[in-house]
This record gives C-alpha cells, sequence and structure tokens, in this order.
C-alpha cells in the first residue's frame, strides 16, 4: 500500500499525458507533454510550432500557466500522505477508500482536461484566416481527443497517458492488491496451501513450454 | 497448456516462414543488382550513402552532391557572390568577400579537402581554395555556410591548394604563378633567378577550425602544381609538383616544356615548426584580407594583415629537397601507407612513383645530384621507387582504394586506369566522356580511403546530354568500384567546371547538422528576438528597421516617415524556430539581392529609396499556406516632408 502511495511521486518527475502530432510535413511529429504542473514541447520548439500552425486556424496559444498546475500537485501530495498513513495504519478497508478517493479525482482532472481540450479545440478567433466547416455545415472544431487517435486536417493527433500516468494507475492497482491480500491473510490456511499447489503446477508447465 | 504450446508452435512457425522469406527477398535484391540503374539508384526519401562535395571551378562555389545517386542537394556559395542566398549581397557576408585588392565578387575553386584526425576524413570541415585571387576558405559542415576566407599574400594562382595535413595541422597553399616578392614595378625578362614561389602552410585551430598563415618557404620562381600532404610515415612533409623549372615566362606551352626532368619538392613542414619556434626566420611585410563570419552574431568582419613570416629554403638545410620528376608533373598524390609519391607527368605516358623511404636514406647519404637555387636534387634513380609504364596518355590525378589499389586518369586518352600500388602493373581500364581532369574515391586521398565509387570528372561533354546551346554542363561519371572491373552506372552533369572533389560516408555528417539557429543565442546587434523589439530608429538620413518575420507577416507591416535620400537598413530577424522554416524579403527597386534568412537569423540589406510613393515588400519563399499575405507597405516622402516616423502592424 505504501509502495503503491508513493508510485505517484513520478506525477513529480514524469509527463502524465501526452499529445503527438503527425504530419507529411512533420517527419520527425511534434507533440506536448503534459506534466502535473507544466506543459513541456518534445522538442524545444514544440510548444511555440504548434501555436504558429494553429493560429492559422484561431485557436488560441498554448497556456504557459493555469490553476491547475497549481492544484494538481498540492491534492497529489495529499494523496501519497493520505496512502503512506493509510498503510501505516493498515486498514484495508482504508485501502479502498484511498483508491475510491483516486478514482474520483483521476475522474474530476480527466473532465477538466476534456473542458480544457473543448474550449481549446472549439473558442477560435473571429478573425481566424482559415475557417473549415464540418460535413453539417457547422464550424470544425479542432479539439484534440481525450485519449486515442484522431485526424485533425492534414494532422493526426495521438493523445495518450505516459509514464506518471501509469505509475500512478499501477499505485493504484496495489492499493487493490493490498486490499485482497489483506483479505486473503485473514483467510484459512487451507486455501493457500491449494493456491501453493496451484502455482507449482503453473511453474511446471512453465518448464515443459 | 496443451493450447499455449500450440500456439508458441505457431509462432515458431510464423517466424521461420518470416526468415525464408526475408531470405528469398534478399536473393531477390541481389539479383537485381546486376542492373546497372539500380546501383545509382536510391529510392524517393531514402538517403545517399556519400556527400561528395565538388568544385565549382568558375563557378566559385562548392556543389554538394549526393553518391551514389548523383543528385545536387545544395550550392555552398564560397567565393563568388550568390543572389539566391543573398550572399556578398546581405551586409553580414560582404566581408568574406573582402581582399587586399578589395571586395571581389568571384573567384575560381579548384580543390576541396576535408579535415581529418589521424588521417581520417571526420566531416568537420571542408577547405577549398580561390585560384585566381589567392584565397582559401572553411566550410563548416555543421551549417553548410561559409564561415572563413583568409587570402595568401606573396601568392598567384593559389593552385597547389587547399590540402589538409593528417591532424588537420595546416592547410597548404603553392602558388602555380611565380611572382615578384615583394610585388614590384620590374622588367617581365627578369623573371628568371628574381620571380618566388610562396609555399604557404595555414594553421588550423582544432576547436574553432579558425585559420592563420603561419608561415610561408619562399620557394625558387617554378609553378607549383598540385600538393599532397604525407601520411602515415611520412606524416610531416608535403610534397608539391613543379612545372617550368626553366622559369619561362612566355609561349610556356613550349618554354616550360623543355627540361626532361622538373621536380616534386619535398618539405618538412616539421623541421619548418622548429625554425619558426627558434625564432630562425624573416617577417615581411604584406598585405592580406583574413574573413571570419561569427555564427553568434550572423555576421562577418574582414582584418587586413601586415606581415608574414618567411623561410628561406636556401638558408636551411634539410627544410626541403627535389624529387626529380619526369614530364612537367601534374598530380602528386601520396599512397594510404605513406610510401609512394606519385608524379604523374601530364606529358609522358607513364607515372613515376618516388619511394619514401629510399628519399630518407638518399637524404642520409647524400645521394644527390647537385642543387637547384642552394635546394638539394635528389639522384632519380635513388629516390624512384616504380614506374607504371605506358598506362595510357597524359596522366592527370590519383587517388588509391582500401584495397591497395591507385586510380589514375588520363586527359589525352580519356580513361581511368587502375594499377596496383608496389607491383605497378595495370590492372583494368574505363573509358571517360570526355577528357577526364581529377577523380575522387571517397576518402581517397586519406589514409583509409572509403572506396566503393569513384568520380570522375570531366572537362569536355560534347554529346553526352541534351544540348543547351555552345555552352554545355560538364560531366562527371560514377563508377561502382567495389569489384575487379570498373564500371560506370552513372552520368550526371555538375555546376561550373569542377576540378577536384572530396567525399565521405554520410554518418560521418548528418548527425552534426544545424536545422535551426537558436533565437536565444542571436547576438546580431541589430536583432529583434520578439515582435515588441521591432522598431525604426533614424539617425540623420540614416534609418534603421529592425524587423520580425514569421509565419506569416512582418512586424512592422506599415512603415511611415521614410523620406527620398534615406540610406534604409533592414534588419530582419526570422523569429521561426522550426526546422525548414526560412522566410526572404525584398522590395521593390532595391538595387541588391533578397534576404533569404533561416529560423533564429538575422540579415541586413541596405535601401535607397530614389522616388517617393507606397512601395510593397514581400516575402520571397513560399514559407506557409498564407505566404502570399506575407507583406507590407513602406511610405516615401519628399526629402523635405514632415511625416513622422511611424510603424505598426495590425494598426497596433
Amino acid at each position: 500500500m505504501i509502495v503503491g502511495a508513493l508510485l505517484l511521486g513520478g506525477l513529480y518527475l514524469f509527463p502524465i499525458w501526452n499529445i503527438t502530432l503527425e504530419a507529411p510535413q512533420y517527419p520527425e511529429p511534434i507533440g506536448m507533454d503534459i506534466f502535473i504542473n507544466k506543459f513541456q514541447g518534445m522538442n524545444p520548439n514544440d510548444i511555440k510550432n504548434i501555436n504558429i500552425m494553429n493560429h492559422y486556424v484561431g485557436m488560441k496559444d498554448i497556456p504557459e500557466q493555469i490553476p491547475e498546475f497549481e492544484i494538481f500537485p498540492l491534492v497529489t501530495a495529499g494523496m501519497i500522505i493520505l496512502g503512506v498513513l493509510t498503510g501505516f495504519i493498515g486498514k484495508k478497508n482504508l485501502y479502498l477508500v484511498w483508491f475510491g478517493l483516486m478514482v474520483t479525482f483521476g475522474t474530476i482532472a480527466m473532465y477538466d482536461f476534456y473542458l480544457w481540450e473543448y474550449d481549446y479545440g472549439h473558442d477560435l478567433k473571429e478573425t481566424a484566416a482559415i475557417k473549415f466547416t464540418d460535413s453539417d455545415g457547422e464550424p470544425m472544431a479542432y479539439q484534440p481527443p481525450l485519449i486515442g487517435n484522431k485526424t485533425i486536417l492534414n494532422f493526426r493527433a495521438l493523445s495518450w497517458p505516459r509514464t506518471g500516468a501509469y505509475l500512478m494507475f499501477l499505485g493504484m492497482a496495489l492499493s487493490v492488491l493490498a486490499y485482497f491480500q489483506n483479505k486473503k491473510e485473514a483467510s484459512n490456511s487451507s486455501q493457500q496451501a491449494q493456491k501453493a499447489k496451484e502455482d507449482d503446477e503453473e511453474q511446471y508447465s512453465h518448464n515443459v513450454a | 497448456m496443451q493450447i499455449r504450446n500450440q500456439i508458441i508452435c505457431c509462432i515458431c512457425a510464423v517466424t521461420m516462414l518470416f526468415i525464408v522469406g526475408s531470405c528469398s527477398q534478399q536473393g531477390q535484391t541481389g539479383a537485381l543488382n546486376s542492373s546497372l540503374a539500380d546501383r545509382s539508384y536510391v529510392a524517393p526519401g531514402e538517403h545517399d550513402e556519400f556527400y561528395a562535395f565538388i568544385s565549382g571551378g568558375y563557378s566559385g562555389q562548392l556543389s554538394i552532391y549526393g553518391l551514389p545517386s548523383g543528385r545536387l542537394f545544395r550550392v555552398v556559395p564560397v567565393f563568388s557572390v550568390d543572389a539566391e542566398k543573398g550572399y556578398g549581397f546581405n551586409e553580414e557576408t560582404k566581408p568574406l568577400l573582402n581582399t587586399s585588392f578589395g571586395s571581389i565578387p568571384w573567384d575560381d575553386s579548384h580543390h576541396p579537402d576535408l579535415s581529418q584526425t589521424n588521417g581520417k576524413v571526420d566531416g568537420r570541415w571542408c577547405f577549398i581554395n580561390g585560384n585566381n585571387t589567392p584565397r582559401i576558405a572553411r566550410i563548416s559542415l555543421s551549417s553548410f555556410e561559409t564561415e572563413e576566407i583568409i587570402e595568401i599574400p606573396n601568392s598567384a594562382g593559389n593552385h597547389s591548394s587547399a590540402f589538409v595535413t593528417e591532424n588537420t595541422e595546416y592547410v597548404v597553399a603553392g602558388t602555380r604563378f611565380a611572382v615578384p616578392v615583394p610585388q614590384r614595378d620590374m622588367p617581365i625578362e627578369e623573371y628568371k633567378g628574381n620571380f618566388k614561389g610562396a609555399l604557404s602552410f595555414i594553421k588550423v585551430d582544432q576547436e574553432t577550425g579558425r585559420m592563420n598563415l603561419e608561415f610561408q618557404v619562399m620557394m625558387p620562381g617554378f609553378n607549383f602544381d598540385l600538393a599532397h600532404p604525407g601520411r602515415k610515415k611520412s606524416h610531416g612533409w608535403m610534397f608539391f609538383s613543379t612545372y617550368n623549372t626553366e622559369e619561362a615566362s612566355t609561349l610556356l606551352e613550349v618554354n616550360a616544356s623543355q627540361n626532361d626532368k622538373d621536380f616534386i619538392a619535398a618539405i618538412n613542414w616539421k623541421k619548418a615548426e622548429e625554425l619558426i619556434a627558434n625564432g630562425q626566420f624573416e617577417t615581411i611585410k604584406t598585405e592580406y584580407a583574413h574573413n571570419v563570419y561569427e555564427e553568434s552574431t550572423h555576421m562577418a568582419t574582414s582584418t587586413m594583415k601586415k606581415e608574414v613570416k618567411v623561410l628561406d629554403p636556401a638558408k636551411y638545410p634539410g627544410l626541403v629537397y627535389f624529387l626529380p620528376t619526369p614530364k612537367s608533373p601534374h598530380g602528386c598524390d601520396v599512397d594510404p601507407s605513406g610510401e609512394y609519391i606519385i608524379g604523374s607527368g601530364k606529358l609522358a605516358a607513364s607515372m613515376t612513383a618516388h619511394s619514401f623511404t629510399k628519399m630518407l636514406d638518399a637524404i642520409e647519404n647524400k645521394k644527390f645530384d647537385g642543387d637547384a637555387y642552394g635546394i638539394p636534387v635528389i639522384n632519380y634513380e635513388d629516390v624512384v621507387s616504380g614506374v607504371v609504364q605506358q598506362a595510357g596518355l597524359g596522366p592527370l590525378h590519383t587517388e588509391f582504394d582500401n584495397d591497395g589499389n591507385a586510380y589514375t586518369t588520363f586527359f589525352i586518352s580519356s580513361e581511368v586506369v587502375k594499377w596496383k600500388v608496389g607491383t605497378w602493373e595495370v590492372l583494368d581500364r574505363a573509358p571517360t566522356y570526355y577528357s577526364v581532369g581529377h577523380l575522387m574515391i571517397p576518402g581517397g586521398n586519406s589514409q583509409e580511403p572509403f572506396g566503393k565509387y569513384l568520380v570522375a570528372m570531366n572537362k569536355i561533354t560534347k554529346d553526352r546530354y541534351l544540348p543547351t546551346g555552345p555552352e554545355l554542363a560538364h560531366s562527371a561519371q560514377l563508377y561502382d568500384i567495389s569489384g575487379d572491373k570498373m564500371e560506370l552506372i552513372l552520368d550526371f552533369p555538375t555546376i561550373g567546371e569542377p576540378h577536384y572533389a572530396a567525399g565521405c560516408p554520410a554518418d560521418l555528417i548528418k548527425p552534426n547538422q544545424t536545422k535551426i539557429y537558436e533565437l536565444e543565442k542571436n547576438n546580431h546587434p541589430y536583432a529583434a528576438k520578439s515582435d515588441k523589439e521591432a522598431r525604426i530608429e533614424r539617425n540623420g538620413n540614416e534609418v534603421h528597421v529592425y524587423m520580425t518575420m514569421i509565419r506569416s507577416h512582418f512586424t512592422p507591416d506599415n512603415l511611415e516617415g521614410i523620406k527620398v535620400g534615406d540610406k534604409v537598413y533592414f534588419h530582419v530577424t526570422n523569429l521561426e524556430q522550426d526546422y525548414d522554416v526560412p522566410h526572404g524579403i525584398s522590395i521593390i527597386g532595391a538595387n541588391t539581392s533578397e534576404l533569404l534568412i533561416m529560423p533564429g537569423q538575422t540579415e541586413t540589406f541596405i535601401w535607397e529609396p530614389k522616388k517617393e510613393g507606397v512601395w510593397p515588400f514581400y516575402c520571397t519563399d513560399f514559407c506557409s499556406a498564407l505566404h502570399q499575405e506575407m507583406q507590407g507597405y513602406i511610405r516615401v516622402s519628399g526629402r523635405n516632408s514632415n511625416t513622422p516616423l511611424k510603424w505598426s502592424l495590425d494598426g497596433d
């Protein structure tokens, strides 16, 4: 459980999310890593170059600072402290509570990310040089996908979690595992013996393979 | 478990199929390889294996090709102005073309050579000589820009240049024409015994590449034709071929062809270094320009130097020896082992190979046949090691492969001949189209040739391509030399008149490419590094416009308050920081070229408006979807008007 909580510390070191843009004239794709407290280009000038391209369709510049960059590090710190405390207390139900909180915060964060993306892709300057409409005649939006790949004009936008998020997922999984582990320790030893036997068989079949 | 085993078996089987499949594919490629077209074919989007740096001759430039495709990638402006790139037209590069004779817009570039470390091509710099007004240039192989040009004083016809020693200690530059030193008014017929032939040693700073004319060996008034540094065992020596040891000043085609043997001059430059270090030299007054382009300021400066250290070889025994070599030798080439010095007597059918070991022995045992102007002449028999007999007519230049073979061009019989170093037997010959001059094998003048291809650069084209009136592109031919027989696989036209060329694997150069100039490191005194810094300043009738450019606008793009009679400096900074997004600019009536500005760079052009009116300017490089909108206006008012200085972008 404690390890699980500490894995959240990875959020301070590694990017959580990444949006990559691929296009024929960018044989080396450009993109942006989203950290807990900043946006950073995959290459030194990528954000500048994304802004240059996006200004033609009236999109705003990617901001250097947003309120989330203040809030998220605090929330994460809180969750790490909470998780470690929970681990020391050792009550299995508290593990589930912690997991539940993580899911809640994660969902809020994803929703917040979605809102920002929506605004970024829809709130276009009136004076945009290039105005495309979609098949319904509505002004085209340039919102990147929440998760997954999407074609936007000449670009293919790829939006996927990165190391920070994966470490977080692992941490959350560990908290659930800790919950079950704790539960199992309470159950009887014959079940454990049975499990051990299964494991041996598994090991044997591995060797055969 | 059984199911899993089956899956694993399947995976194994599929993998085997792939391996078998790819084997048979390789087999097919091998079969296709026999097609000549396939051997020079580089598929769309693929890269060539080698860079080739081919001199432009009377174009004054250096052209960059890929091998084996023969595709032209870039012409680097060196000694000649190039309006396409603003070279020699913008204020930043004008100083590069300065000389002691003033600014010169042209030269005749002959012999590129690549920097080396331990006798191996290292991909740092390319050096090339200007023949007409003697100069040596250094080109960065990161930016592919000319970074430095140094004029060579006391020299004329800078032909036996620009050859690089094993560790790029020196670039050497020998004079083709003997001249009075110092230059003075004297009768031409008093040439003999009075004119001099300066051999210049230019030291190269290993960090920056900066050149310094370290010393000159002041030789008798022969004509120094080509040169080659010693390799491995002969490192520390430099060999120069000579003609006109007759010292004729008129009708040289006859009068300089009378001696049965001229010389290869062997210069012990390590000895020269000692003499210089011991203060055993003369300092003579002269004048030469040293021009340096600074990447951080994006600007060149020209400095006039006033003196040079000179060594008189007659005074210092052991500094220079002459190796008699038949029939006005042109090419002077040293094999990769450093043992053999090949003199190509251009009026002969045979080539002479001198032995470095024999040379040292002859020096030690004083096997001399007199002297010339106090310089010992070694006995021909005591230095010659072998002769490649009757290989062809008019041998000019020799390069080497990595298997102990040599390849020599024959101008008169129009062919390349392959022969064995050491046994001197001819192995193969291939015709060229027509009258080949130099040849180049990647790394073929170094300790470690890369082999594989040979480029022959021809002087006569005639019917090789679709005709284009009386003036034809010079033709180069590419031979595959990986087998026993040379095979012609490609013809390609070249820029100007290539003389020598250099080549190396692309991998030595590709990883070090400059893609953009970092805006933060731009130290140009007139840079505007953001739109906010864009402005106009007036100082009397001198007006400085600090302008920026980024997709797809100029800042400012409406300028007022300029007057007839003003001298307007446009200092334009490209704010882009993306690879391959240059912008250009020019204005109607500008008496100069466009500017073509790379990302992060600042360049300047001068405009002197002659007429009142409102004059447009625009981006000359198709930069973006809204390139056509990248334009602006300048209002020019009368000489005595009171129009205030005003500038804006979108009304701001």
